[in-house]
């Protein structure tokens, strides 16, 4: 028995056994940042590779806590995401005093998500998000000169307990028509009556509000503008992933009966999301804000993958957020050094980046290029398996209205990309000097966009691990 | 079937170079990228001569019936249990036909840009992109499976942005390259999508597979697809019209069409390369490779005769007001492409009514060579002058006699005067439009004029007309190159025999709908309307540009005095001046080119500056302010529930 639930926890438990060796390293004698920066990087990719080793299905503490193969995996991703995140942060975090709680803060979200991922039950899951949520408070405040740190974090913890509340009540009106918090049993208990639509619906919106779908986006351009390049990154890439996965499997396997409704309510946030995800991308100059729309947007072609409610559904929303979380990590990577460096965050800083900074330029070249979804990146093809997912129930106008959207989002990436190609600039951004770490996640990220686009190994064991409705 | 394996080196050649000149070029082939990128494509040219006398005279006819042999086929990606993208090689008469004039005119390109290019400060990179182009170019037409199609015609789309753009400091061409590759996107949107629709019910993504399911009725795929249907058309409908709709915005046509004449931005040789052979021939070259399917379906037919005639039409009106040469000869472009387009339109699958399909491809072979020879010789005169417009030219015949000689002898294939090249494909075309549709045939006849006036309209302004302006040639310090160096001239005469010579190749023979040859003969009496309307407009264009102090050349004393006997016999001048200057310069030509300016690209304006605005419009919903935050998380909360609890139950 103890020795399963070991197995089974595998990657909590390493995640935690990462916070207390983070408190000794606090704790004991004072180190360089350098050697604790390293020693975290190092921690971090064992404990990405231990999670790659095997994998395990079962259920513990009474069916609280579940697992699988396809579990296993996006926690994998997740893991990966924090790896990049943490080699891109080098150039910030070497100069920061407090940077061991900075990972506390992280780590402690991570398992968080974690938890939430896998949870079997309702309570489990509001645990989880809640941990994952109120660490990432703090740590947008970690820009500790700034007001628009503080600023950001008041805002993410006054938003959130707010969307909080309306989860719990969601949860209520569930539990107060179906007598059960757990999903295996919850299923059945799930029908048409208004009560427990409304539940639904409260439901849902907490999640809208986590993935920042539209209208329940509005905290996150001020969060991100506001927050130090490395919470931005994990905000919109990890969180946002971590709660898509929940998201994806509570519809999937909790929902099923009312699917009708639930497909409708993907449809209208998507449209609204998509559309005011790029009407807002386009006219933003500062960086980080205007990836935080074209990141809404993102999530707007998403949530048409996972209306499919398929097999290929769930399989495209993973292999989608793996191509994201490259592509995405790549951009926040060349902003994090640019910023770090330089404390430049505006769009129209980084014209004429390209006769400065060559290299940089290419990376978020790339990255843009798949964001936009342009082949041969792994972003089109992540985009058009979504789509493919989306087709599959025959709704050809919101196909049709997405794609149109793709060809919008083509147009303000290109703006960027013009800027730092073509713009003339008389005090461009100077040559600056990349930490090798740095460099070496960014040739990952770049590798990761070619490679899960081109090899089509990638998407077939995803598939294959993947679960549909 | 493996002995085709040799044709995976022609485009993966172009491809190396690119790669070796795109790393490397700047730092260590800064001279000789030029020799490199022209001999990689010289073995590649090779290639395909070989890969084309195997296929045509040794192995590819089985029962005198051309096969489709697949050379090579690798899944690339198994998407469901049915249906895979996949890589491969295709041979077939199209494809090899095709894999000729890409190579060849590329070539004849790279050649002529080692003079013309000479000097710019990114030579490497020009010869880089080149190549990049040319292998996408090549990967779209060996394409076995419709992704494949789709992500190679997406390539060829990203290099030709990268071509256009090639002045980038220049802002008109930044804009222009901009304007081609978000037009042709927006195009490639329609395909996307029908390429979803047939790939639907089709089951499959292989080309071969699409074509066996949806030919025979009675299979299970082509009666779902027939009988689903979308706002009154059947899915199959609405799969090929978006698929056209891809391949008319890589061809130019009606009203997909605005980013052509832009485009023009670019380096000559590149609109020779870009404009006249490869890229925007691969809409033409997407319906006949999926012909068999577009053949099932009237109404897709229907669409492309008629958007193929309309922009024929539109084009030459519109060329006969152009004053930029290179615009003259974009708009000519479009217009021959839509001989081709309409040409697919009017034939039929299969035997004696398939001659539609076998003068199309015929047209797109023989154009290609005299339209790139028509670009290189601009090329030239503009390397001449040193200008666009025709005002800046005159008199350069005893210049530069190569490159004239080559220019008439484009012309006179483009006009369709016998025996060179454009006789004999438009002969071909303008039969089957008069055995399968009328009005067509009218259309296409009454654009060959025009085609005839404004083709000589540009060689008499370019190379007669002003004497003057000749003379200033003779004093100018520009004139110390002359006509340029031999690799700008070697091409053209290279180019202009195939515009004399390719016209003699007993084209139905090798390529026709369904592989079995087809017997085909010029009827004299059908091609007498034809050429004696080309004659009448070429003397009449004569009249208009050619200064009368010329008349001591023999040749075209010949000309001048027919066209005498014409003007005092019929007294066509007077009309055709009345017509032309009075009436359809101003009351047609001018509207229909400021239709295209302000209405057709107005409307594309207009929806980049609507979505600007309304951007503008909804900033107040992001205020900054928490408290509002939540008031607007409360009213999503609240609409959602309203919708679905009560209206959407």
């Amino acid at each position: 028995m103890s020795s399963t639930i070991f197995i089974l926890l595998r990657q909590e438990l390493l995640l935690s056994l990462l916070i207390f060796l983070l408190l000794f390293i606090k704790i004991g004698k004072e180190r360089s940042n350098e050697s604790i920066l390293n020693i975290i990087n190092v921690l971090l990719f064992i404990n990405l590779a231990a999670g790659l080793f095997g994998s395990s299905e079962g259920g513990a503490f009474n069916g609280m806590f579940t697992t699988n193969a396809f579990i296993v995996l996006e926690k994998n991703i997740l893991n990966l995401a924090m790896l990049l995140i943490s080699m891109q942060s080098y150039a910030w975090l070497k100069s920061h005093k407090q940077l061991a709680e900075f990972y506390l803060l992280l780590f402690t979200s991570l398992l968080g998500m974690f938890f939430m991922i896998s949870s079997g039950n309702l309570l489990m899951f509001y645990l989880g998000l809640e941990m994952s949520t109120i660490p990432l408070a703090a740590a947008a405040n970690f820009d500790l000169a700034k007001r628009k740190s503080s600023e950001a974090a008041m805002k993410l913890i006054i938003s959130s307990a707010f969307s909080s509340g309306i989860l719990l009540m969601g949860i209520s009106f569930l539990y107060g028509t179906s007598g059960t918090l757990s999903f295996d049993i919850l299923t059945a208990h799930i029908s048409n009556n208004p009560m427990q639509l409304f539940g639904f619906l409260l439901l849902v919106s907490g999640f809208a509000f986590k993935i920042s779908a539209v209208p329940f986006h509005l905290w996150t351009a001020d969060v991100y503008e506001g927050s130090p390049v490395a919470v931005t990154a994990f905000l919109s890439v990890v969180s946002k992933a971590a709660v898509l996965f929940t998201f994806t499997s509570i519809l999937y396997k909790v929902f099923t009966p009312i699917a009708t409704v639930w497909y409708g309510v993907l449809v209208v946030l998507s449209v609204a999301t998509i559309l005011i995800g790029n009407l807002f991308a386009l006219r933003q100059d500062n960086f980080k804000r205007f990836l935080a729309f074209s990141s809404i947007a993102q999530v707007g072609f998403i949530l048409i993958g996972i209306s499919g409610s398929s097999q290929t559904g769930s399989a495209s929303l993973v292999y989608f957020v793996l191509i994201y979380v490259f592509s995405n990590l790549a951009a926040f990577g060349v902003v994090s050094v640019v910023s770090a460096l330089t404390g430049k965050e505006n769009i129209s800083d980084f014209k004429g980046f390209y006769k400065t900074n060559p290299f940089l330029s290419w990376v978020l070249t790339i990255a843009l290029f798949s964001l936009a979804g342009v082949p041969p990146t792994a972003g089109f093809f992540g985009k058009l398996f979504l789509m493919m997912a989306g087709a599959a129930k025959e709704n050809y106008g919101l196909i049709t209205f997405a794609a149109l959207n793709m060809v919008i989002s083509f147009y303000y990436y290109l703006k960027v990309v013009k800027a730092v190609f073509m713009d003339e600039n008389e005090q461009p951004i100077q040559k600056l000097s990349i930490p090798v770490i740095t460099k070496f996640a960014m040739y990952i990220c770049i590798a990761g966009i070619i490679i899960t686009g081109l090899a089509s190994m990638v998407y077939d064991y995803i598939y294959s691990l993947s679960i549909g409705m | 079937m493996s002995n085709y394996l040799y044709i995976l080196w022609i485009p993966l050649l172009p491809l190396a170079t690119f790669v070796v000149l795109g790393l490397f070029g700047r730092k260590y082939f800064a001279k000789t990228a030029g020799i490199i990128g022209t001999a990689s494509l010289l073995t590649s040219t090779l290639l395909s001569f070989v890969a084309a006398k195997q296929y045509f005279f040794v192995d590819g006819k089985v029962n005198g019936v051309y096969q489709k042999i697949i050379a090579l086929k690798y899944t690339w990606l198994q998407f469901s249990p049915n249906v895979s993208i996949d890589m491969g090689i295709i041979v077939d008469p199209i494809s090899v036909m095709m894999l000729i004039v890409v190579t060849s005119v590329s070539l004849m390109v790279h050649l002529f840009s080692l003079g013309y290019m000479k000097g710019e400060e990114r030579f490497a990179t020009y010869y880089a992109f080149l190549s990049l182009f040319t292998f996408s170019m090549l990967g779209l037409i060996l394409s076995v499976n419709i992704f494949q199609v789709y992500m190679f015609w997406e390539l060829v789309g990203v290099s030709s942005f990268l071509l256009i753009g090639y002045y980038f400091n220049k802002p008109s061409a930044v804009a222009a390259s901009k304007k081609a590759f978000i037009v042709t996107r927006f195009a490639d949107l329609g395909f996307l999508i029908g390429i979803l629709i047939i790939g639907f019910y089709g089951g499959t993504l292989d080309i071969g597979l699409l074509i066996e399911k949806f030919t025979s009725v009675q299979s299970p795929e082509f009666i779902s697809i027939t009988t689903a249907s979308f706002l009154g058309a059947s899915m199959l409908t609405w799969g090929l019209v978006l698929i056209f709709m891809g391949g008319a915005g890589k061809s130019a046509m009606f009203p997909l069409h605005i980013w052509l004449p832009d485009a023009m931005e670019g380096p000559t040789p590149v609109s020779a390369l870009i404009h006249a052979a490869t890229m925007v021939v691969a809409g033409v070259y997407l319906v006949a490779r999926l012909f068999p399917l577009f053949s099932m379906d009237e109404a897709a037919l229907t669409i492309v005769t008629y958007v193929g005639a309309f922009s024929a039409l539109l084009a030459a009106v519109i060329a006969c007001t152009q004053t930029d040469i290179k615009r003259v000869l974009a708009y000519s472009t479009m217009s021959q492409i839509g001989y081709m387009m309409f040409a697919l339109g009017v034939s039929k699958n299969g035997g004696e009514s398939g001659l539609g399909f076998m003068a199309s491809m015929f047209h797109l072979f023989t154009h290609a060579f005299f339209k790139s020879l028509l670009f290189l010789g601009a090329g030239s005169v503009i390397h001449m002058v040193h200008s666009n417009e025709m005002k800046d030219m005159g008199g350069l015949r005893k210049l530069m006699p190569i490159t004239h000689a080559a220019f008439l002898i484009a012309c006179l294939a483009i006009a369709g005067i016998p025996p060179f090249a454009g006789f004999f494909s438009k002969e071909e075309i303008l039969t089957a439009a008069f055995h399968e549709n009328k009005l067509i045939y009218g259309v296409a006849l009454f654009t060959a004029a025009l085609t005839s006036f404004y083709m000589f309209r540009l060689y008499f302004t370019i190379f007669w007309s002003k004497e003057a302006a000749a003379k200033t040639h003779h004093h100018d310090a520009h004139n110390d190159h002359g006509e340029g160096t031999w690799t700008m001239k070697l091409p053209l005469l290279i180019l202009a025999a195939c515009a004399v010579g390719v016209g003699f190749i007993p084209f139905s023979q090798f390529i026709t709908s369904d592989g079995a040859a087809l017997e085909t003969h010029v009827d004299m009496v059908f091609s007498i309307a034809p050429v004696a309307l080309s004659i009448i407009a070429i003397l009449l264009s004569a009249s208009f540009y050619k200064s009368h102090n010329s008349k001591s050349d023999k040749a075209v004393a010949f000309f001048g005095g027919f066209y005498k006997a014409a003007y005092k016999k019929f007294y066509v001048d007077e009309l055709y001046l009345f017509i032309t200057k009075k009436i359809v310069f101003p009351f047609i030509g001018q509207p229909i080119a400021w239709a295209d300016r302000n209405i057709v690209d107005g409307f594309m304006l207009l929806l980049a500056n609507t979505t600007a605005k309304i951007s503008t419009a909804i900033k107040g919903f992001q205020s900054g302010k928490v408290q509002n935050y939540a008031l607007y998380f409360f009213g999503g909360v609240l609409a959602l529930s309203v919708l679905f609890i009560y209206i959407w139950k």
